[in-house]
């Protein structure tokens, strides 16, 4: 037998060694991901607490009106938005496809909610004179931080929205399984949970006194 | 035990979560206008947060009910790697302080 038919032989499902977590590979593939995804918003939120502690006058540009209320309701919105993705993950796995489907996009639309209201939250501040290299408070260095962090993590919801319509409208023209719902609720989870760490480090941390 | 009496039951425990969640986001904002600052407020701050991603990862990401071995392979490399992280921060004070770029 030739090398890649033995190659071959030894990939066959028969010997195949069993998944060590017990968990198909595509959701391993998606937990690597998460937390490599985990360690560059950690590794961003660092440069950001580096810059913020080596500058004497950093800005505490966000008023309670209408910044935080704005991010009160994002948050809001995010977070209820995984409860959503979570009910989408249950009726997949009862196999109730089109109550999959419908959670599914819901949970999209509060992820299209919470990218507009980030995006007029840009616009307001753009609208103040902030911009990547300079503001009218302090440490230029804020605009830079500011919108590389925030629009990373959009990036990632909007990511999120594209990934979830599209597995949604698989799953129900049968070309995805109740696993591949799961699994973007896994990523879409983890989009809430990096904004659990975004709203404290770049917004409450510089509330307006 | 149905199907329907499962999934409303389980489902109960998820809710509880993300009240919770939401709480102690209500609580962020709370401490972020006390007279903390500083470091105490980013100690709590920070708290916080892992509480609330502690809770996440467990309830909606269902990391309990995966096998232990899975969450020995994720949880304390990611740990590691952003705790050593954390070496920046001498270098940080050194232009606080010395303000080597003052003019």
């Amino acid at each position: 037998m030739s090398q890649a038919g033995l190659a071959m032989e030894g990939h066959t499902s028969g010997t195949m060694e069993a998944s060590p977590f017990a968990i198909p590979s595509k959701k391993l593939v998606m937990w690597l991901f998460i937390i490599s995804d985990a360690v560059t918003f950690g590794a961003m939120l660092f440069a950001y607490g580096y810059v913020k502690n080596a500058s004497p006058d950093w800005p505490e540009p966000f008023k309670f009106s209408p910044s935080i209320l704005n991010v009160m309701l994002m948050t809001f919105i995010l977070v209820s938005s995984s409860l959503t993705m979570l009910m989408a993950t249950r009726a997949a796995r009862s196999s109730d496809k089109a109550g999959a489907v419908r959670w599914t996009f819901v949970t999209v639309a509060g992820g299209i909610l919470f990218a507009l209201l980030h995006l007029n939250e840009w616009r307001g501040l753009i609208a103040e004179g902030v911009r990547l290299f300079q503001n009218p408070w302090g440490s230029p260095m804020f605009g830079a931080t500011f919108f590389a962090i925030t629009g990373l993590h959009l990036t990632h919801v909007v990511g999120g929205v594209i990934a979830l319509t599209v597995v949604a409208l698989g799953y129900k023209r049968g070309r995805y399984n109740s696993d591949d719902i799961e699994i973007w609720s896994l990523y879409w989870h983890f989009v809430d949970l990096v904004w659990m760490f975004v709203v404290p480090m770049v917004y409450l941390l510089n509330v307006a006194r | 035990m149905s199907t329907v009496e499962r999934v409303n039951g389980s489902l109960k425990a998820e809710i509880i979560v993300y009240v919770c969640i939401l709480a102690l986001s209500g609580l962020q904002i709370v401490l972020a206008y006390q007279h903390a600052q500083g470091a105490q407020l980013l100690i709590r701050m920070l708290a916080v947060a892992l509480i609330q991603a502690g809770l996440a990862v467990m309830y909606f990401m269902h990391l309990l009910e995966e096998r232990k071995n899975l969450r020995l392979a994720l949880i304390p490399a990611t740990i590691f790697v952003l705790l050593m992280m954390n070496m920046i921060w001498s270098d940080s004070f050194r232009l606080l302080h010395m303000r080597p770029f003052v003019k």
